[in-house]
């Protein structure tokens, strides 16, 4: 603080500190920057944090003043960045832009008259931001540590609306994990009730919940899990009459269906509305898992132009399945919609996971898209209802109904 | 060529239960008609009249024949060919 100004030790006053200041710190008023700043112009907000939760400039950076000459260089490294900071009233902006100046060199420091309470008075916007409860900080702190996700990342995965089509194998462990997680909204859809052959792999539901609806059950698990989590059931079949919907609520589906006919109509319905898909299937003691995301990779059409038919697809009737596989299977798909979310890491999008739980191994095979393919080589806007979920055969194919 | 093709669990009871059967051969088509003889089961239901049947994907080492030469694709000795049907399980 020393420098600038005069007798430091003896008997200048507060004022008289401010008053120097403003003689080298430019201030601007509310009505100046109302409709932005200039391009490459940086705003930032230094009151502290708890300050900053109630309200802030839109666009604004948070610095709080005490951790100014700390975080500054994060956020404009180039000390010719034009600055423009503010506080509640328009001092302590006043202070923090000599501090940028005197000590760290910035060339271009201006401080906002009246902070935001001219800028409340102006009637300007002021945004609320999100912030995460301290019992959330609490249940989170694991995320938050960890950089790609943190409080962004978080705030990311509570505002995701993700979609499960089953609450069966796979979209048990995928639902329990998203919950934990802190995804803010998860869709179930599933017309069965709990029966007790579904409990040897089927974790969300119980013994007692046994003939209840399994969205009920899901709903009821993933609450007493995590009370952030909205859930939003549908207790029916997905089909043809109700898909374009249901689907447009949610960033993200994933497909844990037992059969066919629904997963081609998902496929389109997905293209159509551009939403991706993280797709899994199991059977037996093996895994296939992927990321259908329209247009930027494959479809699901692309890679199975035509369902085997009923003989070679046993999805038709009860099949053995390892209790666990479906754990494995959901928790990797749980995965690819965190990362989804998130924006992190490289995805499942043109590749095939398999996974042989008896062999212990997984292989994985490249799918691209198909130039020919009936569904995706084409715009949303062409793809009619009548088309989705359609594949030759169609009226030969086992109970489309299932 | 030494070539080894693998199956799918839904295949296995066509090869005796075996998950990985090697054959000789310089083409998927080669190795094809090398794992039909020893599997005669398994043509029927891979194949029809068309030559393999649409619901069937080949892959050579991780790539997908319908995208390389189809079933004329060449095969590197010690490849690897997945045969994959589509699973609608959940």
């Amino acid at each position: 603080m020393e420098g600038s100004v005069q007798n430091p030790n003896q008997s200048t006053t507060a004022a008289e500190l401010i008053a120097d200041i403003k003689l080298r710190v430019a201030e601007v008023a509310p009505a100046e920057i109302k409709d932005g700043l200039p391009e490459g112009a940086v705003l930032i907000d230094v009151r502290e944090d708890g300050e900053y939760a109630t309200g802030h400039i839109p666009s604004a950076h948070h610095i709080p003043r005490s951790y100014l000459e700390m975080r500054i260089e994060n956020i404009a490294p180039d000390r010719d960045t034009p600055l423009v900071l503010y506080c509640a009233g328009g001092v302590r902006s006043l202070y923090a832009a000599k501090t940028l100046v005197d000590d760290l060199g910035y060339t271009d420091v201006k401080s906002l008259n009246g902070g935001i309470t001219l800028w409340k008075d102006g009637g300007h916007p002021v945004e609320i931001p999100k912030t995460l409860t301290p019992v959330q900080a609490d249940r989170y702190s694991r995320h938050l540590l960890l950089s790609e996700v943190g409080l962004e990342g978080q705030q990311k995965l509570l505002d995701a609306k993700v979609l499960l089509l089953g609450a069966g194998g796979l979209g048990s462990p995928t639902a329990l994990y998203l919950a934990a997680a802190g995804v803010g909204t998860l869709g179930i859809i599933d017309g069965d009730v709990v029966d007790r052959s579904n409990l040897q792999r089927q974790v969300i539901h119980t013994e007692d919940r046994i003939g209840t609806l399994k969205v009920e059950s899901a709903a009821a698990s993933i609450n007493a899990l995590n009370p952030d989590v909205e859930v939003v059931q549908y207790p029916y079949r997905i089909g043809p009459d109700n898909i374009m919907d249901i689907l447009p609520n949610y960033d993200i589906v994933v497909d844990g269906l037992d059969n066919f006919p629904t997963r081609y109509l998902l496929n389109d319905a997905s293209v159509r509305l551009k939403i991706p898909v993280v797709s899994a299937s199991i059977l037996g003691f093996e895994g296939q898992i992927s990321v259908f995301s329209p247009y930027e990779g494959p479809c699901y059409r692309c890679l199975f132009p035509v369902p085997p038919p009923p003989e070679l697809a046993p999805s038709c009737g009860a099949n053995g399945v390892l209790g666990v596989l479906p754990g494995t299977m959901g928790l990797l798909q749980a995965t690819e919609v965190m990362k989804l979310i998130l924006g992190q890491g490289d995805t499942l999008v043109g590749r095939l996971l398999l996974y042989d739980a008896l062999a212990t191994s997984f292989t994985e095979l490249k799918i691209g898209r198909d130039p020919e393919c009936p569904i995706c080589s084409r715009s949303p806007d062409a793809i009619s209802d009548s088309e989705m979920g359609v594949f030759p055969d169609y009226d030969a194919f086992c109970d489309g109904s299932h | 060529m030494s070539v080894t093709v693998k199956l799918p669990t839904q295949l296995r009871d066509l090869a005796s239960g075996e998950a990985e059967i090697p054959v000789e051969g310089a083409t998927v088509n080669d190795c094809l008609a090398a794992l039909f003889g020893a599997h005669p089961a398994l043509k029927d239901r891979l194949t029809d009249e068309n030559g393999v049947r649409r619901f069937v994907n080949l892959y050579v080492g991780g790539e997908d024949v319908r995208f390389l030469d189809g079933v004329n694709t060449a095969v590197a000795d010690g490849a690897e060919i997945t045969v994959l049907p589509a699973v609608a399980g959940g």
